[in-house]
This record gives structure tokens, sequence and C-alpha cells, in this order.
């Protein structure tokens, strides 16, 4: 068993979608609707396969932060111009295998978006960093 | 100790339900009750026969759940489960239930799920957080791996080696949380040698102990890994790896060889050196030529690279490392190592860069990166 992240990027190195995609407020507030209740049945389906772990969306604003020096207060930067890479939301999944991992993450980016049609958006998977195991020779 | 009582009766209640006829999904459900119902209880007053107590209570949990089906359901299970005559125990039942645990239509995670539960005893909740998985999402594969295996035919043992695979990869999952798998899963190994004579059980059996044994020495304080050539053997516990010496031997004994008894041969040669320095590795190389000839997997292969390469020199053992796939796991680790036994120490540093890359666990990365920093520091 291995767990992966299911990351859903608001753009990215690769084009979010082959071919562009509407933006999302262009789109008729049914289907707007029905893209959030495919994502909610996906989660549900992944917890009634008994490989869900955790999901959460993230506010596309964030803020960089770093130290600066004892007594000072956090430098911060940010909010950043629309050129950025932004995470939207993850997915943890703990599954028996990486092709079981992409098949849940095709799923992911089948959800319907303008017209009914399938996003087809990339969704990156990322491996965790697991325990070693105990027989290594 | 009522605790470990109820976790090695559980798998012998649930044999004799299912002898009796009941559906192992329901008569699964109905022992854990059983045993929730003895843990509230017996601390004031403990059953003269927890077994037979045990039985009787399961069995009336059993009819409970099934009140809400038809009359004519209910009569048959009557049937099947008035208490027979005489004692309860009847032929051990651990093969039956461990092989309709891990029967092959599971995937891997779904048998581990099923087997530390129905045989092993643990609770939803303790084998979800042992896996780092929520409760809910562990209930789910628990019941999904008892729907898969319900109906399928239960009268007699399925293949074992498909059960000591499952056993061996709870092995290897170690200690993650509070449970510890690596113990549990020696528990249900030696249940099984119990009843079996096959010699792929005492030789699981004791490869489990050798390993077990190093276990104080395999981890730093602070959690970063102890090679094996680095471990305080002091730390070693030798009385287990008397104990699985002496299982190993027996096992040998009726001629016929298989991995786990191999893997076993070879962690014994390790344990029974006194310093890495004293490590018979040409017998360690003869032993996985065997394996070769047994499985002849990759991970098998690499492995003799480094036994090679400790008898025929580094060079050697890199010819060997070379002829392997490069996605193989961990082989840049192997091929730093053998680089610097061979002086090569700018190779040795940046293969153990590469491998701190790829390395599939934190641990891993940690300690290859330090290894790349040493010889980088040494430069």
């Amino acid at each position: 068993m291995a767990k992966y992240l299911l990351l859903k990027h608001y753009r990215s190195g690769h084009e979010i979608a082959p071919g562009g995609l509407v933006p999302m407020d262009r789109w008729a507030p049914e289907e707007i609707e029905a893209h959030m209740a495919f994502m909610r049945q996906v989660a549900d389906e992944l917890r009634e396969s008994g490989e869900y772990v955790d999901g959460q969306a993230l506010s596309p604003e964030g803020t960089f932060v770093r130290y600066d020096g004892e007594g000072r207060p956090p430098v911060t930067d940010g909010p950043f111009a629309e050129t950025k890479d932004l995470i939207a939301g993850w997915m943890v999944v703990d599954v028996d295998s990486q092709e079981r991992a992409f098949e849940a993450a095709a799923r992911l980016s089948s959800a319907p978006g303008a017209g009914g049609r399938p996003i087809h958006e990339w969704i990156e998977v990322r491996p965790f960093l697991g325990e070693p195991p105990v027989v290594t020779e | 100790m009522n605790e470990e009582l109820l976790r090695d009766l559980a798998p012998r209640v649930l044999g004799v339900l299912v002898r009796r006829g009941a559906d192992f999904a329901a008569a699964e459900d109905a022992v854990q009750e059983a045993l929730l119902e003895a843990v509230r209880r017996w601390p004031d007053a403990r059953p003269d026969e927890p077994l037979g107590w045990l039985v009787t209570v399961a069995g009336r949990k059993l009819i409970d759940a099934h009140r809400a089906e038809s009359a004519r359901h209910r009569r048959e299970l009557r049937v099947h489960l008035e208490p027979e005559p005489g004692p309860t125990e009847q032929a051990d039942d651990t093969l039956l239930l461990l092989s309709r645990c891990c029967h092959p239509s599971l995937t891997p995670a779904s048998a581990i799920a099923l087997t530390l539960r129905a045989v092993g005893g643990l609770t939803t909740a303790q084998i979800a957080q042992a896996f780092l998985v929520p409760e809910a999402t562990m209930a789910q594969r628990i019941s999904r791996a008892k729907r898969t295996v319900t109906g399928a035919q239960f009268d007699r043992p399925g293949d074992v080696h498909a059960v000591l695979r499952v056993l061996y990869l709870i092995f290897n999952e170690g200690f993650t949380g509070e449970v510890d798998l690596a113990e549990e899963a020696i528990r249900l190994t030696r249940q099984l040698a119990a009843t079996s004579e096959d010699p792929e059980v005492a030789g699981l059996l004791a490869l489990m102990l050798l390993h077990h044994a190093r276990r104080r020495a395999r981890r730093t304080a602070e959690g970063a890994l102890v090679p094996l050539a680095e471990q305080d053997r002091s730390r070693w516990d030798t009385a287990m790896v008397a104990e699985a010496v002496d299982i190993l031997q027996r096992a040998l004994a009726k001629d016929a060889l298989g991995e786990y008894q191999a893997q076993a041969a070879i962690a014994a040669l390790h344990a029974d050196a006194a310093s890495a320095e004293e490590t018979d590795w040409p017998q360690i190389l003869e032993w996985y030529d065997e394996l070769m000839r047994l499985s002849g997997s990759p991970v098998v292969a690499l492995n003799r690279a480094v036994a090679l390469g400790e008898v025929d020199g580094p060079l050697v053992g890199l010819r060997a490392v070379e002829q392997l796939d490069p996605e193989l796991p961990r082989r840049d680790a192997v091929a730093a190592y053998l680089h610097e036994r061979a002086g090569d120490l700018a190779e040795a540093a940046r293969c153990y860069a590469l491998a701190a890359e790829k390395a599939p666990t934190v641990a891993e990365r940690d300690h290859l990166t330090k290894q790349a920093a040493r010889l980088n520091a040494g430069r």
C-alpha cells in the first residue's frame, strides 16, 4: 500500500488542460454545480473502495512567508500575479499501486466542465515517502 | 491479560461459527461484538470457559443480526448454531481462516486488513491507525474484503503460500502506529506454524524472528537508519536469534527448500557473525545463488551483487549491478556503496545523491544524503 497526493492546479507548467479551458465563471451555474457534485462523488467512490485518506480545497490566494532574523517580524511576499502556478486543492489516496493512483487521478480529471464535457485537466500525482521495510537484505 | 487471550480466541470462535455454516461476513461481525461484550464484562466476571462463552455470545449476536430477515432464514440458522454437545474445540481452524482472509481474489491491502481484523482480532480503529487512514476508510476496505470472500468455498484450506505472502507483508510494515505490526505478524505466523508441517511456514517464522531480533539496533535514538554493518550487535536479541536458528534448522532438515527458508538462512548467517568483518560472505553468496534459482527476482539479484562484491571484490559486484534495470529501486544506493569500496569516491558521492533523490522513504533518503555529504566533505 502506498499513499499518493493528487494535486489539482489552477495552472501549471502543463497547460491546465489540452486546448485550454473555459474559465469557470463563464460556465452555466448548473455546470458548476455538476462539476462540484462530481468531485464529491469521486471522493465518495474512493471512501467506498477503502482508498480515501483526505481531501481539501485551497483558497487561490496565498502569501509567501519567511524568517527575517531574531526579534523581527516575518517577511511576507505576494499575493502573486496570475502567471504563477497555484494549487487549487488536493486529495490523498491509499492504494495498492501507482497504476491505481493514476486511475483515480484520471477519474478526477474527467470531471464535467462547460457544456457538460470532461475537462481533461492535468492532475499531478506525487507518491508519499513512506517507512522503510523491515527486511532489507 | 484479557486482551491477549481475546485476540488468541477470536479466530477460533470465528472458525467454530463458520464451520457450523454461518456466513463469513456476518460471523466476523458477530465475533467482534462478542469480543466487545467480553471486554465490558470479563473484568468483573471472567468465565471458566472463555472459548465456550464467546462462541455462545457470538452465536446469539449472529441470530440477533438475522432477526430482521425472513423467518425461514432464521430457522436455518438456528439449526446450524445450536451448540453441539461436547467441547467446542475441534480441528484448528487457523489455516482455514487465514487462507480465507488471504484469498487470491483480494488485493494485498484488503487481505492485510481482513487478516488483522478477522484472525488478528484487532479493531478497525487500530488497523486504521496502523496504516494512517481514516477509520471509515478502513471499515469500508474490510467490509468490501468480507463481501469479496463471502460465498467462496470454505471447507478446506487454500494455498498456504498466499497466506505466507500476506503475513510477510504485514511484518514488513514494521511499527508505524500504536500497533506493532511486526509483532502481530510474528504472533499470527506462530499460530500457523503450530498447526502446519510446511517448512516454508517455519522458514518465514525464522526469517521474521531473525530480523525482529535486530530491531533495537536498526535505528538510532533519533530514528535514523543504522546499516547492518554498523549496528551495535550487543543490542541484538540473542535468545530470539537462537530460537529462530533452531526453527530454521528443523525446517531445512525436511529438505524442501523455499524462498523464506533461503532468506532466513542468509539472515541467520548475518546473525551468527560477531562483527560485520566476520560475516561468512561466501556462504551468503551461495544462498543468494539458491534464491536466484528459487525466485530470480531483481531485488534478489541486487542483494546478490552486494554479496558478490564482498566475496570477489567491489568491481565484480559493480559489473553485476550494471546488468540490472536502472529503474530498480535501491540500485543506485548499492552502486554507490560498491564505488566507495572500490575507492572511486567522486562516483560514489554522485550515486549516493542520485539514490537519495529516488529514495522511497524518508529514513533512506536522509541516510543516503548523509552518505553523499560525508564523501563530498572529505574531498
